[in-house]
C-alpha cells in the first residue's frame, strides 16, 4: 500500500476507535474515555501500519506483539482489536456486561489478541520485557510493542524492566508512552513529576524520540522503521491530549474515567466525524 | 535418581536436586531457560549458567522484573524456571504472580528456594513461612512442597512437563531421602508414608521426617497413626483427606505459619465433611530470630511435639 493509503487508513480507523470506544462507554456507564481517546491515534497506527500480525492465528510464534499496559483503556483496546479482525464487531456490545468477555481489563483466555492480563499498572513493560527476551534468545525479527500510560510510570516496576532491558540492549523492544500529562487525579507533573522524561530513559540506556502521539505519518515513521543495528531499546514519548477529539474533553482530567450523558453523547459523535 | 550430593552423611539439600533436574531437562529440552534475580548461587544454577550461558536471564535484584519476565519468556514459547528466594519471588512480587502468571495462566515455573525458617537468624522479613497461605488463593496456580530430594527431582519434571502455572517450594535444610516401597510422584496426589487408624498426620516439606519418627514414637504406645506427605498443596488430594478423617483425628505439620497454609487447606476440606477434631502445627505468625532448628524446637515441631500433638487429638476423639 502507498504510504498515503496507509495514513488513511489509520486516520479512518482512529476515528472509527474513537466513536465506537465512546459508544462503549455510554453504554456500559463505565470506562476511560480519556485515556482512550488519548491512545487511538497510537493504536490505529500500530494495527493498520506497523504490526505483522493474523487475527485467525493470534498464537502464531512468529507474530510481533502488542502489550497493552494501560489496560483501563479497554474502550480502545477492544475497539482496535475487533476492527483488527480478531473478533466479530458485534461482540463490543457486550462491553462490560455480566459474564461478557470483554472485562473492564482485558484478560487473554476470554479474548485473542491479548498478550498478557493488565490492569494493575506497571505490568506491562516487564512482562513485554521477557517476550523481547525470548526474541532476543531465539534471534527471531519478531518485534514487542508495549503502551504505557504516562502517570503508570510512577510505579517501580516499570524501572526495573528499564534497567532489564537496556541491559540486555533489546533492540527489538519497543515502549510508546502515551504522555498525556494527566493521571486520574491531577496532572502529572503536580503529582510526582515525571520530566525531565526523555532524559531518565537515556539514562537507562534507551535510544529516544519524541513525537506528537496525534500525528500518524511522524508514529508511522518512527514505529515502522526497522529496529536493526539500534542496539538500544526505543523509547517513543508520545505527546498526547487526554480526550483528543472532542471539545469538551480535551485535556480535561474529569475524563479520565468520566462517562457521558445523552447530549455529551450526541455533542462528541457530531464532533468525531 | 538425582545426582545431589549429600550435605552431610545421608542428609540432602533438595536445591541441588533442583539444580540437577534443571540441567537435565534443559539438555533435552531447548524451550527450557532460567529466570533468577542476582539469585544464581542461592539457587545453586552455577552450573545450568555454565552449560546454557545464553538461556539463563538474571535480571538483577528486581522481583517484580523477575516474575513478569518469566510470564513475556512463556508467551515467546520458552518454558522459564524462575528462581528466587521464597520470601522475595512471592510476597515481593505477588501482583506479578497473581496478574501475569496466575490469572494470565502462563506456562511458567516458579521455584521459591530456601523456604520456611532455612534463613532463621535473619528474622522474619527472610522467612518464607506466609507464602503458601498467598499464594494458595490462587486457584489454578498448582502448589508442590516436596519433602525429599527424590521427590523435589520428581516435582521439577512434573511442572517442566504440565503445560500451567507451577510454584515448587524448595528447602534448603538438610534432609534425609525417604524409604518408599513404591516411589510414585503425581501432582495431586498425597503419599501414604506409614499406615494406621488411629489417627492421622498430615505434613509437607521438611516436616514428613519428623512426622514419621512421631509416628514410630506412638506405633510403641498402640497408637497407629498414617502419615500423609501431601506435597501438592494445590490441587489437594481430597479423597485421602477424607479418608484421614476416617481415623477420628488429624494432626497437620508444615513449615509454614498456622494460618493459611496446608493445615487451613486440610481444615477446609474437613469441615465442608464431617468435622473431627484437628490440630494445625506450624509457626504462629511472626518468629523470633534463631537457627532453623531452634525455632523448629522451640515451636514444638520435633518428632516429640508432633506426637504430644497426636495424642491431645487423639483424646478429643469422638
Amino acid at each position: 500500500m502507498l504510504q498515503n493509503d496507509v495514513l488513511s487508513l489509520i486516520r479512518s480507523k482512529a476515528l472509527w476507535i474513537r466513536r465506537r470506544s465512546f459508544q462503549m462507554v455510554y453504554e456500559a456507564q463505565q470506562g476511560h474515555p480519556g485515556g482512550d481517546f488519548s491512545a487511538a491515534d497510537i493504536l490505529a497506527t500500530l494495527y493498520f501500519g506497523v504490526l505483522r500480525y493474523d487475527p485467525k492465528r493470534p498464537n502464531d510464534p512468529t507474530r510481533d506483539r502488542f502489550v497493552m499496559s494501560k489496560g483501563h483503556c479497554t474502550g480502545a483496546f477492544y475497539s482496535v482489536l475487533a476492527a483488527a479482525g480478531y473478533f466479530p464487531e458485534a461482540d463490543l456490545k457486550s462491553y462490560m456486561e455480566p459474564l461478557s468477555k470483554l472485562n473492564g481489563h482485558p484478560n487473554r483466555n476470554y479474548l485473542p489478541g491479548i498478550e498478557t492480563n493488565t490492569g494493575p499498572l506497571g505490568h506491562g513493560l516487564p512482562v513485554a520485557t521477557g517476550i523481547a527476551i525470548a526474541g532476543q534468545i531465539d534471534g527471531n525479527d519478531s518485534r514487542t510493542f508495549v503502551l504505557t500510560g504516562d502517570g503508570e510510570l510512577q510505579e517501580g516496576s516499570n524501572w526495573e524492566a528499564a534497567l532489564t532491558a537496556g541491559h540486555r540492549k533489546l533492540e527489538n523492544l519497543t515502549l510508546i508512552i502515551d504522555r498525556n500529562r494527566l493521571q486520574q487525579g491531577a496532572r502529572t507533573e503536580d503529582t510526582a513529576s515525571l520530566d525531565p522524561l526523555d532524559d531518565k530513559w537515556r539514562a537507562f540506556g534507551w535510544h529516544v524520540e519524541m513525537v506528537d502521539g496525534h500525528d500518524y505519518a511522524q508514529l508511522l515513521g518512527l514505529l515502522s522503521a526497522s529496529p536493526k543495528g539500534r542496539g538500544k531499546p526505543l523509547c517513543v514519548i508520545a505527546n498526547t491530549f487526554k480526550g483528543k477529539g472532542v471539545s469538551f474533553m480535551h485535556d480535561n482530567v474529569a475524563w479520565h474515567h468520566g462517562v457521558p450523558n445523552k447530549e455529551q453523547f450526541e455533542q462528541a459523535m457530531a464532533e468525531l466525524v | 535418581m538425582s545426582a545431589a550430593a549429600p550435605a552431610k552423611s545421608g542428609f540432602f539439600d533438595c536445591r541441588d536436586s533442583f539444580a540437577a533436574t534443571i540441567e537435565a531437562l534443559a539438555e533435552a529440552d531447548p524451550r527450557i531457560v532460567t529466570v533468577v534475580s542476582d539469585s544464581v548461587g542461592s539457587s545453586k544454577l552455577n552450573g545450568f549458567r555454565t552449560k546454557f550461558p545464553d538461556r539463563m536471564v538474571n535480571v538483577g535484584i528486581a522481583e517484580q522484573t523477575l516474575v513478569a519476565v518469566g510470564a513475556g519468556l512463556a508467551n515467546g514459547g520458552k518454558v522459564p524456571f524462575v528462581s528466587a528466594a521464597s520470601c522475595f519471588i512471592t510476597g515481593r512480587a505477588l501482583e506479578q504472580v497473581k496478574a501475569d502468571i496466575a490469572y494470565s495462566n502462563v506456562n511458567v515455573k516458579l521455584i521459591g528456594q530456601s523456604s520456611g525458617v532455612a534463613y532463621g537468624e535473619l528474622g522474619p522479613t527472610h522467612h518464607s513461612i506466609e507464602d503458601l497461605a498467598w499464594l494458595r488463593l490462587f486457584n489454578n496456580l498448582t502448589l508442590i512442597v516436596p519433602a525429599d530430594p527424590w521427590q523435589t527431582e520428581q516435582a521439577v519434571r512434573a511442572a517442566a512437563a504440565m503445560d500451567g502455572p507451577v510454584f515448587v517450594r524448595v528447602s534448603r535444610m538438610p534432609v534425609p531421602a525417604l524409604e518408599r516401597s513404591n516411589p510414585v510422584f503425581e501432582i495431586g496426589k498425597a503419599e501414604i508414608l506409614a499406615e494406621g487408624d488411629d489417627a492421622a498426620i498430615i505434613a509437607n516439606g521438611t516436616m514428613v521426617h519428623r512426622a514419621i519418627a512421631a509416628a514410630k514414637a506412638l506405633a510403641g504406645e498402640g497408637i497407629g497413626v498414617r502419615v500423609i506427605n501431601m506435597a501438592t498443596v494445590n490441587p489437594l488430594d481430597e479423597a485421602a483427606i477424607l479418608a484421614a478423617a476416617d481415623t477420628g483425628a488429624i494432626v497437620t505439620v508444615e513449615e509454614h505459619s498456622v494460618r493459611g497454609g496446608l493445615g487451613g487447606a486440610v481444615a477446609e476440606v474437613v469441615t465442608a465433611h464431617e468435622p473431627v477434631p484437628m490440630r494445625i502445627m506450624g509457626f504462629p505468625g511472626f518468629v523470633p530470630t534463631g537457627s532453623a532448628e531452634w525455632l523448629m524446637e522451640h515451636f514444638g515441631l520435633t518428632a516429640a511435639g508432633i506426637a504430644d500433638a497426636v495424642r491431645q487429638t487423639v483424646a478429643r476423639k469422638r
